[in-house]
Formats: C-alpha cells, structure tokens, sequence
C-alpha cells in the first residue's frame, strides 16, 4: 500500500505524484519508441492506428467527459481536420506548419460552431452536433473543387526536414510521428487539467449555476473546450487522412461520430487513460472478431453487423455494469491490490446523489 | 459604517406570483445580516437577484457603489460576492480540494496558452492559489476530507465544503442561504462559531436567509422578517422575534 505523504504543494501541481508512476510511464515511453523494432509492420499499423483513434478519444474527452458536453459531430472536426492538412500541404506548406494550422483552423471553426450549438443541453446538444456530422459529408461532395468531392483525396508523402514520411513504404517512422503527436496532446491535456482551465472545465460541467457564482462564464468555457476539443480532433483527423491514405466524403461519417463517443464511454468517461484503453477496443475489436469468426465458422461467411451488434453490446454492458468504464475497473482492481486485505465489497457502491437546484434554469 | 450593499425597492414577479415586493434594506459593512420568514417568502429569491441570475422587475442593487444590474451573473464574483446554495451545489465529481480552487477562480490571471504549457507563471500561482486554499482548509478543519471526492461524503461535510469555497474566493459579502439546514446540533453550533470567525477574523459581511431561530439570534446583528416578498419587521434578532406581524406571519392571527 502506498501513502502520499504531501510535504509541498508541488505534489499535487506535478505530473507525476511519485517516482514509481514517473517511472512506469517511463517504460511504458521507452517500450512505445522501441516498438518498431519488437513488432512486425502489420502490427506496427495497428498500434498506430490505436494511438491516432487514442488522440481523437482525447478530443472528445476534453469536451464530453472534463466539460459534459456530449457530440456527436466529431467525425466532421476529424473530416475538417483531415481535409485542411492535406490541402494546405497541396499548397506547397511543410507538413510542420501545415499539421498544426489544421489543428488551429479546426479548433476556430469548431468554436465558431459551438457559439450555437452550446445555447442547448444534454440531448438536444447531441442531435444537433449530429447534424454537423451529416452536413459534413453533404458539405464536403458540394464543394468539389477544393475537395475533390466523391472521388476523394490521396494523402501527399510527409516530408519533416528532408525525412520521408509514408504509412505503407515506413511505417515504423509514421508510427513515431503519432507517437510524438499522441505524447504533446497528452501533456496539453494534463496541463489543462492541472489549471485553472480544466477546473473550470470541470465546475461547468457539474453544476452550471455555481460556476456562474464562482465567476466562471459559462458559454465562454465551454466554447474554448469546444475549440480544445475540435483542434485535438483535427489533428487526430489528419493523421487518419495520412493512415488510411486515401479518403472521401465517405471515409469521416456520422458511424464515425458514434464510435468515437462510444469508445470514450466504454474506455471511461473523464479520463485519459479512458480514451486510451477505449481506442484499444475500437481498433482492435473488427480484427479480433475476424479472426474468432474465422475459427469459429470459417472464412467466407460474412455476418452483416456483427462488428456493430457487438459493439452495441460491450455499450450496454458497461453502461450497466460498469459505468466508469474499462479504466474504472482498472481503479477498482489497483485499490483491490493497494489495500489488500482491506479492501471491502461496498467500497465502489455509488452513492445517491442530493437534490439539486433546477429552479435557477 | 457604511452600506455594503443597498437593495432599493426591488420587486420580482413571476408570471402573477409577486415574489419580492416593493423590497428595501441594505447591509452594512462588518455586520451579520440573516432574512427570516415563513417558506416561499422570497427569501433565496433575494439572494438569486443579488447573484443576478434573476432580474428585478423594478427596483435597484447597488454593492459598494457598484450597480450590480450593469453585470452578469459570472460577474457578480469580481466584486467579491460568494454564495453558497440551499440545496448544496458543489462539483460532484472532483476532490474537495479542486472545489475549493474552483473558488479561487476569480483571481485567475492566466491565459488559455501559459495554462497549455504550464509556465512557471501558472505554477507559480497555483501555489498561491493553493496556499489561500490551505488556509481556508485550516479555518474550516477540512483537512481529513481533502482528497476526498465530493460525491462520497456526508451532508454535513458538504455544507462546509461549500461555506469554504465561498470563503476560497476571499469575498467581501457572503451569502450564506440556509448554513444550517440539515446540520446535527453539534454542527449547527460549530457553524455559529465559524460565522462568528468569518466576521471578526476574516471581517467578511455575511448576509444570510436560516430558519433556525437560535443560530439567527446568536449570530446575527441585525434581522429582516419577509412574507410574501415584502418587508415586515427589521431590527435585532429580540426586537424582530417579539414583533406581532411576525408571530402572526409563522402561527396564524391570533396567536399574540
């Protein structure tokens, strides 16, 4: 069992509350850079592809699980995040300047969107980030010349100071290249939540009407965890452009939107590692279940929505039983461990909460 | 002694229900101030116009020269007005030191990137954001429950955690609605003596709506008694508990 014992008020500010987690995350940096040389391509591909779906989760947590705000217009912030790297880069601009001018730009107009958007709550905030979505494909097919429209895009080869970046021909440096992206959002994150910022954040989305008493301006906070969000997003959305390569009014859809909430859910709602372990099952789930298919009933069959039933499934599952997600049950079973043997049954109980005010709405 | 804050014919309706009527008192620096009166009397209403997050129909608040209908309720914070809530409105989710920093957050002077990169600057003043809270953690003898998350604690517990987020936020004016609603005896008296400390330690003018006669005429210097939105008696806490209109008011005509 280990105790905490705060001597200064740097323990609660820095990263790291002791050298054993400084640490773990240590290692787990140092396994994560040497990958590439422990894992062949194939897998290579898809622990890039869990790191780029773990960045986009990242965006969405910033807005849904610090801030309470629920969207379902994320896949069109990837779109817009995807489509304005690649142009810019047509343009002739390095893929350095070129990368965080998509973020910025996604996070403007993300912001911009919200000033509407934030004046609603709870469901109706979901459908009309929805329609963001939908009118993200519509939007992209209409404006043809820039985009290409139906028949898409093909992502330029990444070049950073002479090295050349490919998904297919390197993927080990792609692979490094998310790495480095994934590890800056990270800290970003955990900047903003160790300031004032994330606080506010936080005030917002518990109790709207004592963060107005407390002097935080409502709107204004949550249209900056929009913008947070949506630039997270973005990039997120550019490295996808990059993975997959080629990409259409198609490729960003409102099924996107959806798994992107449900990932952040079943990872845990509120929390880093959340968007993490959430980005494990999105990306590895399809891959698992071709294969249990394969050995259950063999190749050639194909079972129309076994992916989405199963998805669906996991959802319900957890909403019911485990609604703090697959990081929640990483909490329960650490303290399991650090408390052992007294650690007690009752101790994750939920708690009736008290009355609030709905009077002042 | 001056008027901190001057309420000056403030009325507020509510379709056809007249919530505060015609309503004129004001609080002077240094005092504690309580509103008594019978439920539905207008009392939290009184409080939510002074936070703004109701407009007066008619009517004028001014704290400290200050005309508080020219802000916003997010505003009303800057000026050094702290409230807590009936029914406790605290952050669930979080730590009931994240709370209390939340109270600080009216002295926030950094900027969205410097909060991104973490600067010296914004660490530099969590620290001083964090040793106000420290103090007010010391105040309130919090210190058991610091990391613990609000979600997990007793009624009682939260009460106080909301008195020190308001205190965290170093106001001039506390509202106070309702400090010893739900409280133990032995609560209810500890929250007399912190409302003592807050005003001869800390000099914070308290204002505060309570229904418990004894913290009341404990505490406070002077009384107002409302019913139906309208003054009925004012003075001290004696002179307010002998008038007739407010023993008619709680038990009926009749009763003196």
């Amino acid at each position: 069992m280990r105790i905490h014992f705060k001597t200064s008020y740097e323990h609660d500010i820095r990263l790291f509350p002791d050298w054993w987690s400084f640490f773990v995350y240590a290692i787990l940096i140092a396994i994560a850079v040497v990958l590439p040389w422990l894992i062949d391509d194939f897998f290579i591909g898809e622990v890039t592809n869990v790191l780029i779906w773990a960045i986009a989760g990242l965006g969405l947590m910033m807005l849904t699980g610090q801030t309470g705000q629920a969207s379902l217009g994320h896949a069109a912030f990837l779109a817009l995040g995807c489509y304005s790297c690649i142009i810019f880069m047509e343009q002739g601009l390095p893929f350095l300047i070129a990368f965080p001018a998509a973020g910025v730009l996604t996070g403007v107009i993300g912001t911009i969107i919200a000033i509407p958007a934030i004046r609603l709550h709870g469901i109706y905030l979901a459908i009309a980030t929805m329609a963001i979505s939908i009118l993200a494909d519509d939007i992209i097919v209409l404006m043809e010349p820039i985009t290409n429209g139906v028949s898409g895009k093909f992502a330029p080869v990444i070049n950073i100071f002479g090295i050349e970046i490919e998904r297919w021909t390197t993927p080990d440096r792609f692979y490094w290249l998310v790495l480095a992206v994934t590890i800056i959002c990270t800290l970003i994150y955990r900047n903003i939540l160790r300031s004032p910022l994330g606080r506010a954040f936080a005030a917002v989305r518990d109790s709207e009407v004592s963060a107005t008493a407390m002097g935080i301006h409502i709107s204004r906070t949550k249209a900056i965890a929009f913008g947070f969000s949506c630039a997270i997003t973005g990039l997120a959305g550019a490295l996808m452009g990059f993975y997959a390569g080629a990409f259409n009014n198609e490729t960003f859809s409102i099924v996107i939107s959806i798994t992107l909430l449900m990932m952040i859910v079943i990872g845990g709602l509120g929390s880093i590692h959340g968007a993490f372990f959430g980005a494990v099952v999105v990306a590895f789930l399809p891959q698992f279940l071709s294969i249990a298919k394969e050995t259950v009933i063999g190749g050639g069959v194909a079972i129309p929505g076994l992916e989405t039933g199963v998805f669906g499934m996991i959802l319900i599952l957890f909403i019911l039983f485990e609604p703090m997600g697959i990081y929640g049950r990483w909490m329960k079973i650490r303290i399991w461990f650090e408390l052992f043997p007294f650690a007690r049954k009752d101790m994750f109980k939920r708690q009736k909460s008290y009355l609030k005010t709905e009077r002042l709405r | 002694m001056s008027n901190l804050l001057e309420i000056n014919n403030a009325t507020l309706k509510f379709g056809g229900v007249t919530a505060v009527n015609d309503l004129t008192f004001s609080v002077e620096e240094g005092e504690v101030y309580a509103i008594v009166g019978p439920n539905g009397a207008g009392k939290s209403t009184v409080f939510n116009l002074i936070s703004r997050f109701y407009d007066p129909y008619a009517g004028s608040l001014t704290f400290d020269g200050n005309n508080l209908l020219d802000r916003d309720a997010d505003s009303v914070a800057d000026l050094g007005i702290a409230r807590t809530f009936q029914n406790i409105e605290l952050f669930d989710h979080a730590t009931v030191l994240q709370n209390l920093l939340v109270g600080r957050h009216r002295h926030r002077n950094t900027n969205l990137l410097q909060e991104m990169l973490f600067t010296s600057k914004v660490r530099r003043e969590e620290k001083k954001h964090r040793e106000a809270v420290e103090e007010v953690i010391d105040f309130l003898d919090l210190q058991p429950y610091r990391d613990k998350m609000i979600a997990g604690l007793p009624y009682g517990v939260r009460k106080v955690v909301e008195l020190g987020r308001a205190l965290a936020s170093g106001p001039r004016l506390l509202l106070l609605d309702e400090p010893a609603s739900g409280l133990s005896v032995e609560e209810t008296q500890d929250m007399r003596w912190w409302i003592d400390d807050i005003r001869k330690q800390m000099g914070i003018t308290v204002l505060m709506v309570e229904h418990d006669m004894g913290l009341v005429s404990g505490v406070s210097d002077r009384v107002l008694a409302l019913a139906d939105g309208a003054k009925l008696a004012e003075g001290t806490p004696a002179q307010v508990q002998s008038d007739p209109a407010v023993i008619e008011a709680y038990l009926g005509a009749g009763a003196a």
